[in-house]
């Protein structure tokens, strides 16, 4: 996001005046002077996700931006077949089942939901007639409740017809813990889902909240097919594997891990949509494989999540057969730190929150590897466009630069700093202090992409006279919740660990759980804790509680603002790269993609020019 | 013959056993969450993994595991995918034709390359053709198959742009058509499969044929006056098949699943790439049920061998 | 049968006329190197081996250039004089990396060859010579290993044993303990088929039957007479063994099991380099290269071997 204007000082804003300013711009926003796309960078700049600048703006009265179709086929079908390629396949078509993105990606070709956020993050309606807005009423004035009209004329795939009762099922499907649903998630906060009549519905919140938005996207299944099968039954559904959706596409056949087809949809509500008679959906083998597929040989038109390093895909870009395009989305990669013991034990357990780590709580130690990092060539050798920079943690996309948080690579000043705190090297280059060695052990899962960043991230060290252990886990055993299991990230048997955040949800508030100190990873919650770090800060943990409590969204952000400076400062984590969607589109394929959302969300608008 | 043949049927049934028990345990053991997803995602409560895994058993202790799963094969259920919630014998037959479709040709494709090149070699010893066949024979399994097929598909399908190499099971033509898109397809996929298992067993023919070709027998049928071909074939083939027969009978069982390699570079949707999926996501039963079909192969083709080596010498007895 | 045509055409095929004059005595094992001597490509077979054993055992000790030095400004570098092997994508030079592989390459791929072929021969032996029970028993583990899947049972030993063998022999040997023992685990069963199938076929023979009725123990009879006629189909697998260990290696490691990334063996650097292939071909033939040549020095030396050990021929 450039910007003309002379380089906006974000980080120079203190609390308070963040949270005036944040009031002033919304105010400019509404009367015109400051455009929307502009008050949705300097909200970035500060680390506030653009769905949530959207939220935001939407709760302030501001009206919504007019979402821009560029769909130009006259009449439906006639675009042949659409050919997906998913190097992971879905293995579930239960959206409240999704485990992973992966799985809910399957089920946009069927199912849909109220809305959708598309590439700026703002909402764009599917089966909601408008957008609620403080305008048409949809936003309460008080916060405590968002009313959405539904669409008219919705059919599910059976000919029933898709009215409130249905949206209103799925709150409480999801909601019941006996059906163990993993979109439980998403209707946090959310008390009450009532029908107001057969089109319109209200979701009421736990809290006033000017983040609204909540459950917006989840996908809606059909009451009267899943009715007999609520709570402990769910599992048993036979429209778990043969959906029965109000999506473009109508199920034809699945088979688990390998591939989904689907037909045209002649009733669906949307005008000359869909485009394409059919679409398949392919999935296995690896993301460069899946790269090429769609970028040299055209055997597919559209590839998803191509974690492959740039250069790679410049050269296959070359056969001109396909494009790549980076969705700007939440996801950062981060280098978190240990700042408990995972070499001694209190009371039988490692990485205990009640020890503090010998060496890397000394801020000069954090200091240093922050500074050792170097992003810069991560990014243009390793990530390229699939990566951008960043010193912030919390969705940070833009190059504003500020005083105080820099995105800087020295050796030696990381020298100069470890040599001032009395780290001197020892004969074999490693240095010392007291008797400890500045030896880390670095642990990661399998990726080609994170081999290299570990190996770069490790020469780096070793200038400085710090020497890195690197380990790698299998993904599966890597992100596992075993207790048993010793090399789970949550068990944190290291001294640093690298792996990327999701920030698909709007609500940065799920991230700023990571530093408290009542959420540290512990044998006492079975390392389900989400403070994997074990960071404990009485500043953080007061400028959270007040977070919590603030209603105010402009005093609210500020606060926010606050504890990222906090944690950027003191070096708390390092942040490596934030991370874009990567899609390869064929070349005549015209699909609106957005990070913020999952790539199938748009289905319907997709088509091929002639 | 026949109370041998009873016999080892008979001690097949416990062996069976055994071998799942061993299987079941290494299978529990080994770390990893088939849930392990739902931890990436931030806002999915801890409480939902747990209340899966708890679902499924998977905290119970192993001996229990391995009751329930017992008592439901012998009830005729495989199990359910814990990934996928599937039943997994659908699982496995969606995969099988395919799986022989690609996996098994490569397997003939070999003994079709080894077998003639193998005994040609032996027969002219030494000579150009045996220097060619026994260097090409050595690349082709000094070579992993990631890197032979990756070539392939950079000559064929990017370069040359003559073949296709994602495989697609749905081809949508009729007739004549679907065997030749299908033809297209499969023919990297077994191309690169058979050459290697035919590199290797290339060298293995070669090897026995030479130590039979120059035995007294073999120069007693030809100073018969015999054809040079019958002698190779009625001859000199079947007593060297002997190590033949032992390689093809342990290979043989790896259709179901052992290709792994391959059916990932090409996507081919065989048993090899559920399992290796399975694998890596811990769904338990679907490895579960896959390594127990594989030992049942792997058991009835030596038992098979076993005969065969009875019929192919008939000095071999079975007391 | 083992040994009448030689495996390999430098072997001089059998003698016409054996001279008149008295032959000293001369122990069966400086017989045999006298016999595998006259191979001309066996003992090529062993100078390059030795030779390649010799270059990466001594030659990080002379080329002094780091395996992980990183240098983005000579990314993807055909062969130089600073280079001589090129670069890859992230600036290494291939060729200290290579050489430094190449000790664990080779290491891994000749131990588990013959881990296998020990256990593979010993376990096929004793089912071959015995019957019933011991025969069934031995098959019947024989069968077990052939079922168990490589990686779950790669991940309960990593997991079970990695950190024990660490703390007890250091990170490098701990692993490469492991690797060896896991890949020689999954080496020996064919070895074991195949040597009982020869066993039964061999065990009806004359000779045998002649050795017995001297009075021959059954271990004498196995390892003086059936064994070595036996040797044929195992010293192919053997070749072949060490071909697959050592790419075997290469998926344990991008599995995340056995080596750590960084180390670069030699099927981890063809493995790295596979998506470089059309634009820096000169990354993969290097070691593909040498996993070839060591697999055919090998080879010859089993040739020769085979008709060293063959107690038919007369050279």
């Amino acid at each position: 996001m450039a910007n003309d204007r002379p380089a906006f000082d974000a980080r120079a804003l203190g609390p308070a005046r963040a949270a005036r300013a944040l009031g002033e711009w919304t105010d400019d926003v509404r009367a015109g002077r400051l455009p929307r796309r502009e008050f949705v960078a300097r909200l970035a700049a500060l680390g506030v996700a653009a769905p949530v600048a959207s939220a935001l703006l939407a709760f302030a009265g501001v009206a919504h931006a007019q979402p821009q179709s560029s769909y130009k086929p006259t009449k439906r079908g006639g675009g042949g077949a659409l050919k997906l390629l998913f190097w992971q396949g879905p293995t579930l078509l239960n959206p409240h089942f999704a485990i992973g993105a992966k799985d809910q990606e399957g089920c946009w070709l069927f199912y849909e939901a109220l809305a959708r956020y598309d590439a700026d993050g703002n909402l764009a309606p599917v089966l909601a007639a408008a957008i609620p807005s403080r305008a048409n009423g949809g936003i309460a004035a008080d916060g405590r409740s968002v009313t959405w009209t539904l669409k008219k004329d919705v059919r599910w795939h059976d000919g029933r017809p898709f009215t409130a009762d249905d949206v209103v099922f799925n709150f409480a499907y999801a909601t019941d813990p006996q059906t163990a649903s993993t979109s439980i998630a998403s209707y946090e906060g959310i008390v009450a889902a009532r029908k107001v009549d057969t089109h319109t519905v209200r979701y009421e919140f736990k809290t006033a909240t000017p983040l609204w938005d909540r459950a917006a996207n989840v996908l809606l299944v059909a009451r009267h097919l899943f009715e007999a099968y609520a709570g402990a039954k769910s599992r048993d559904a036979p429209t778990n594997l043969k959906p029965v959706g109000t999506g473009p596409y109508r199920f034809v056949d699945f088979k688990p891990g390998d591939l989904l087809r689907g037909e045209l949809n002649r009733d669906y509500h949307g005008a000359n949509r869909p485009h394409f008679d059919s679409v398949e959906l392919k999935g296995g083998g690896d993301a460069t494989s899946a790269a090429r597929a769609v970028l040299q040989t055209g055997e597919y038109d559209f590839g998803w999540n191509l974690q492959v390093e740039d250069d790679v895909l410049t050269r296959l870009e070359a056969s001109r057969k396909g494009r790549v395009v980076a969705c700007p989305s939440g996801d950062v990669e981060v280098i978190q730190v240990n700042h408990a013991d995972p070499w001694s034990e209190v009371e039988g357990e490692r990485s205990s929150p009640r020890s503090r780590h010998p060496i890397l709580s000394e801020h000069a130690v954090r200091e240093a590897l922050t500074l050792l990092l170097d992003r810069k060539s991560i990014q243009s050798f390793v990530y390229g466009r699939a990566g951008v920079a960043t010193p912030n943690i919390v969705n940070n996309p833009s190059r504003l630069n500020s005083p105080n948080i820099k995105d800087e690579f020295s050796v030696e000043r990381a020298n100069a700093v470890l040599d001032a705190a009395g780290w001197k090297r020892g004969s074999d280059g490693v240095r010392q202090k007291d008797g400890k060695r500045l030896k880390l052990l670095f642990q990661t899962s399998i990726n080609s992409v994170r081999q290299k960043v570990q190996n770069i991230y490790k020469q780096s060290c070793a200038k400085a006279g710090i020497e890195l252990e690197l380990k790698t886990i299998a993904a599966s055993v890597f992100f596992s919740s075993d207790v048993a299991n010793p090399d789970t990230y949550g068990k944190f048997l290291a001294d640093l660990e690298m792996y990327a955040v999701a920030g698909r949800q709007p609500d940065p508030d799920t991230f700023m759980q990571w530093f408290v100190s009542w959420q540290m990873a512990a044998k006492a919650n079975k390392w389900q804790g989400v403070n994997r770090g074990r960071y404990r800060n009485e500043e953080y943990d007061r400028l959270y509680r007040a977070s919590q409590a603030e209603l105010d969204p402009a005093k609210r952000t500020a606060l926010i603002v606050a504890m990222n400076d906090l944690v950027c400062r003191e070096h708390a984590i390092i942040p490596v790269v934030y991370r874009p969607s990567i899609y390869g589109v064929g070349r005549q394929l015209v699909a609106p993609l957005s990070g913020w959302d999952n790539a199938l969300t748009s289905i319907a608008e997709w088509y091929a020019e002639a | 013959m026949g109370h041998y043949l009873l016999r080892r049927l008979l001690i097949a049934v416990p062996s069976l056993l055994g071998i799942s028990v061993v299987l079941f345990t290494v299978l529990a053991l080994a770390p990893g969450d088939p849930f392990s997803e739902m931890a990436l995602n931030p806002n999915i409560p801890p409480e939902v993994q747990a209340a899966l895994r708890k679902h499924f058993g998977l905290d119970d202790p192993i001996w229990q595991r391995y009751f329930r799963w017992l008592v439901a094969m012998l009830h005729g259920d495989w199990g359910f995918s814990f990934i996928s919630r599937v039943d997994v014998d659908t699982l496995i037959w969606q995969r099988v034709p395919v799986t022989l479709a690609v996996i098994g040709a490569s397997q003939v494709l070999a003994l079709l390359i080894a077998l003639p090149v193998g005994i040609y070699s032996a027969a002219r010893p030494y000579s150009w053709f045996d220097r060619i066949a026994s260097t090409l024979a050595l690349v082709g399994f000094s070579l992993p198959t990631f890197f032979t097929g990756l070539l392939l598909i950079l000559l064929f399908s990017i370069k040359l742009d003559w073949l296709p190499f994602v495989y697609r099971t749905d081809i949508a033509a009729t007739g004549w058509d679907w065997w030749v898109q299908q033809l297209r397809q499969s023919i990297m996929p077994i191309t690169v499969l058979g050459l290697f298992q035919g590199a290797g067993w290339t060298r293995y023919v070669r090897s026995a044929t030479l130590d039979v070709i120059r035995l007294d027998y073999v120069t007693t049928a030809r100073s018969k006056g015999l054809r040079e071909r019958v002698v190779i074939v009625k001859h000199v083939a079947r007593n060297a098949m002997i190590p033949v027969v032992t390689l093809i009978a342990l290979t043989m069982p790896q259709v179901f699943g052992g290709a792994v390699v391959t059916e990932q570079i090409f996507r081919v949707p065989g048993i090899g790439s559920l399992l290796i999926d399975a694998i890596q996501r811990n769904d338990l039963p679907v490895v579960m049920a896959v390594t127990f079909v594989l030992s049942c192969l792997v058991i009835a083709f030596n038992l098979l061998a076993d005969i065969v080596y009875g019929w192919l010498d008939p000095r071999i007895s079975y007391r | 049968m083992a040994g009448s045509t030689p495996a390999s055409a430098t072997a001089e095929p059998t003698v016409q006329a054996a001279p008149a004059r008295p032959r000293r005595s001369v122990s069966p094992g400086a017989e045999a190197w006298r016999r595998f001597k006259r191979h001309r490509l066996a003992v090529i077979g062993l100078v390059v081996l030795a030779l390649m054993v010799l270059l990466v055992a001594v030659g990080p000790l002379v080329w002094r250039v780091q395996i992980n030095d990183i240098d983005f400004t000579a990314r993807l570098n055909t062969p130089t004089a600073n280079h001589p092997f090129g670069t890859d994508d992230l600036g290494q030079d291939i060729f200290a990396r290579m050489l430094y592989g190449g000790r664990i390459s080779l290491a891994v791929g000749l131990s588990a060859m013959l881990m296998a072929m020990v256990v593979g021969v010993t376990i096929g032996a004793i089912a071959g010579i015995s019957r019933g029970a011991v025969d069934a028993t031995l098959m019947w583990l024989t069968d077990l290993f052939l079922s168990l899947p490589l990686l779950p049972l790669l991940l309960v030993l990593t997991y079970l044993f990695r950190d024990a063998l660490k703390n007890a022999f250091g990170p490098e040997i701990g692993v490469f303990m492991l690797v060896v023992v896991v890949i020689g685990a999954f080496g020996w069963m064919s070895v074991a088929r195949l040597v009982r199938a020869q066993f039964f076929s061999l065990r009806e023979k004359e000779f045998v039957e002649a050795a017995r009725a001297l009075g021959a123990s059954v271990p004498r009879q196995v390892v003086r007479h059936i064994l070595p006629n036996a040797l044929g189909p195992v010293i192919v697998a053997g070749t072949i063994n060490v071909a697959a260990a050592i790419i075997l290696e290469s998926t344990l490691s991008f599995l995340g099991l056995g080596f750590p990334p960084d180390i670069p063996t030699w099927g981890r650097i063809l493995f790295d380099s596979k998506e470089y292939l059309d634009i820096a071909p000169h990354w993969s033939l290097f070691p593909g290269t040498a996993i070839f040549l060591a697999v055919l020095c090998i080879n010859f030396v089993g040739d020769g071997l085979r008709d060293a050990l063959d107690p038919r021929k007369v050279l």
